[in-house]
């Protein structure tokens, strides 16, 4: 899935805010279709990783109780030019990843 | 003075004057309806109306101006301009159908048609586009509609809605049938618009805080965290119609052109600034 991520990262005293919108279903694998009453199958992003340069910042693990199309937002220390990569890999295989510079 | 009594005492019987005060004009409407509101939020500039709840709890508008850095409802505009200029089968386009060439022209729906002797609303005339050269309509209330009328919202941006009604007597008709959709009360609950929208506007309704109805169509097509997409203003119509259990009307039908004739006519003066997102 490219271009699932939109990356916004501010600097400010030495602390980067790094905010985040991933496009993704999501599907807890819990949910029926309305027509068919069959399951929906399992769909949603289990690693997400951001790294600053070569050092990673922040590395989560997912479920299905995270909601569609997450928003994300989280602090680490860093300063203006850094160069941030945001990377997800689903229960799927499926990955896509984004990089921005701090502003 | 004898004769003046009498001449007055039978204007009074013949019905030459009546003592009953006689109905308002919708302008006179405008003013009273436009003032009951910045009358009960005296701290709310008028502008700031077209952001309803957010205009009136600090809390709320923060959480929205964080939502705003990636609007929820940036991609399905950018569908919309797509769609906008994605030229039909016979090769016309929207530009050249679209009333005014479309871009920017949220502001003048929904306006009379003299010839057509009704309200036309920005969904009817793109389905009247797509029509009229030959292509499917779109369905009246999410997906490809709310996506273009999404875009045309764009890029009307800071444009200030002005419709007046017409000196036509249809014209006040399908105006009065809004109103009195509006003030009617309806549905198990038995509620009008008013009472949630106007008269007990601000409070909190459970969770949710009841939003003014003045201005409130200025930022539709709406992103709606409940719907996960785009909406027009006569989804919501249905929604609401169907939270007081009332049976809702159809999307486009006469009932909800005339509601929201009413209500876009009472924002004379307010600026567009949609799409937007809501709960």
């Amino acid at each position: 899935m490219a271009k699932s991520i939109k990356l916004r990262a501010k600097a400010k005293k030495g602390i980067v805010t790094l905010k985040a919108l991933i496009n993704h279903p999501m599907e807890t694998g819990l949910r029926k279709n309305k027509k068919t009453g069959k399951l929906i199958p399992a769909h949603f992003i289990q690693e997400v990783t951001a790294k600053s340069g070569d050092k990673t910042v922040m590395s989560a693990v997912w479920g299905g109780a995270i909601s569609k199309n997450p928003y994300l937002s989280f602090k680490f220390s860093g300063s203006k030019g850094d160069s941030i990569t945001l990377s997800w890999v689903d229960n799927k295989g499926n990955s896509d990843s984004k990089t921005a510079k701090v502003k | 003075m004898r004769k003046f009594i009498f001449a007055v005492t039978t204007a009074l019987a013949v019905g030459l004057i009546s003592p009953v005060a006689t109905a308002s004009t919708p302008q006179q409407d405008v003013k009273a309806f436009q003032k009951y509101f910045t009358d009960r939020f005296p701290d709310v500039p008028k502008a700031d109306f077209i952001n309803g709840r957010y205009a009136l709890n600090k809390d709320l508008r923060s959480q929205w101006e964080n939502m705003e850095e990636f609007p929820l409802y940036e991609d399905a505009v950018d569908a919309g301009e797509k769609l906008f200029n994605t030229p039909f089968a016979n090769g016309k386009t929207f530009a050249g159908c679209l009333k005014d060439g479309g871009v920017g022209t949220r502001t003048e729906y929904p306006y009379f048609d003299k010839s057509r002797g009704d309200v036309v609303t920005l969904e009817g005339e793109i389905n009247r586009c797509l029509t009229e050269n030959g292509e499917k309509p779109y369905k009246w209330k999410k997906g490809k509609i709310a996506q273009l009328t999404g875009y045309i919202a764009y890029t009307s941006r800071g444009k200030k809605f002005d419709i007046e009604v017409p000196n036509d007597p249809r014209a006040l008709a399908i105006y009065e049938k809004g109103k009195k959709h509006f003030y009617m009360k309806r549905g198990q609950l038995n509620l009008a618009c008013a009472d949630c929208h106007q008269y007990n506007s601000g409070k909190m309704s459970r969770s949710e805080l009841l939003g003014p109805a003045f201005g409130d169509l200025s930022h539709f097509p709406v992103y709606r965290k409940k719907w996960s997409s785009l909406g027009t203003p006569h989804r919501r119509f249905g929604g609401c119609n169907k939270q007081v259990r009332a049976k809702p009307f159809k999307a486009q039908s006469d009932e909800y052109k005339a509601l929201e004739y009413f209500l876009t006519v009472m924002m004379q003066g307010l600026e567009a600034n949609g799409p937007s997102t809501r709960n």
